[in-house]
């Protein structure tokens, strides 16, 4: 099987493709929240020391794992259309900010509604969620950066040298319930141990990080469609998109 | 299934508050990113369709 992976790496060939792929993607993110809801709230056990509350792990959870990964993702478009002067990379890289910031808000969020009821504070200033704070100031700072330089390819620039220079972070937050004592608790996974939860629990944790992931490329392909649009409006492809010949395909 | 009641599955063990906050605030966070979006290409195809025109 040999692919062109070129091929898509200009706007006007990826432009198609990805509005092939958001129905695919989102009936997977549809089908995997549905089933992790079930499993959520129907299946999962109550648990044992912090009884019913315990439930905000299915959304808080894959929440802070998307946050991560999409940082990096982020940061991996940014550097790669830093590195190979690829404006689509720099879009995914845009495309996929607002989410990620998002994301860090919910896990924010979420995290502090658990931790209300099981520490009795909605905040505490340690390291676990000091750093998940600083990913949510990165995300926001990349789009504020971009948004604040007028011509585009210098705020591709600009971002990435951002987004880059902030994955020292992500590690940080990884480890940080390591590294330093915390309220956060530990892991729920490790690589080479047993999952410490009931097999349910688990399993309804990672349909819902399945489900964001699906979600979250879905939404990333919606958005850099409109980037595509908007960033190459004088282009060629952008007005044969709109040629009455071609009307029928997308409104 | 061990909700012995729709108003025990509502009130979550007494939790209800930071639980239905926690999935609701996903929901609408989720919801209103997809419309944000839909808005915004909406838009881009419709400024492009106006330029098309002009040229």
């Amino acid at each position: 099987m040999s692919i062109n992976w070129f091929k898509y790496s200009s706007p006007q060939a990826f432009y198609p493709l990805a509005g092939k792929m958001i129905p695919w993607f989102s009936w997977l993110a549809v089908l995997f929240a549905i089933a992790g809801l079930i499993i959520s709230f129907a299946v999962a056990p109550t648990d044992f020391q912090q009884g019913e509350a315990y439930r905000i792990i299915f959304v808080h959870v894959p929440a802070a794992w998307m946050s991560m990964v999409i940082y990096i993702a982020m940061a991996f478009w940014a550097g790669l259309g830093l590195a190979l002067n690829a404006r689509l990379s720099a879009m995914m890289a845009q495309a996929l900010a607002p989410t990620g910031a998002m994301f860090t808000f919910l896990a924010l969020v979420t995290g502090s509604f658990w931790g209300k009821p099981m520490w009795g504070t909605y905040w505490v200033w340690d390291a676990r969620l000091t750093s998940e704070l600083i990913l949510l100031f990165l995300f926001i700072g990349f789009m504020a950066l971009q948004a604040a330089i007028d011509d585009p390819r210098r705020a591709d620039r600009a971002g990435a040298l951002l987004a880059l220079v902030g994955v020292v972070n992500v590690p940080i937050i990884y480890f940080s319930v390591k590294w330093w004592s915390t309220l956060h608790q530990g892991s729920s996974i490790n690589m080479g141990a047993a999952p410490k939860m009931a097999a349910t629990m688990l399993q309804g944790m990672l349909l819902m990080a399945l489900a964001f992931w699906m979600y979250t490329i879905a939404i990333a392909l919606m958005r850099v469609r409109s980037i595509m649009l908007e960033r190459e409006r004088n282009s060629d492809w952008v007005k044969s998109l709109s040629a009455p010949l071609s009307l029928k395909g997308d409104a | 299934m061990h909700w012995q009641s729709w108003s025990a599955f509502f009130n979550m063990g007494g939790y209800a508050f930071y639980v239905w906050f926690s999935f609701g605030l996903t929901a609408l966070c989720v919801v209103w990113e997809v419309i944000a979006v839909r808005k915004r290409t909406k838009e881009a195809l419709r400024l492009t369709r106006l330029l098309a025109q002009d040229s």
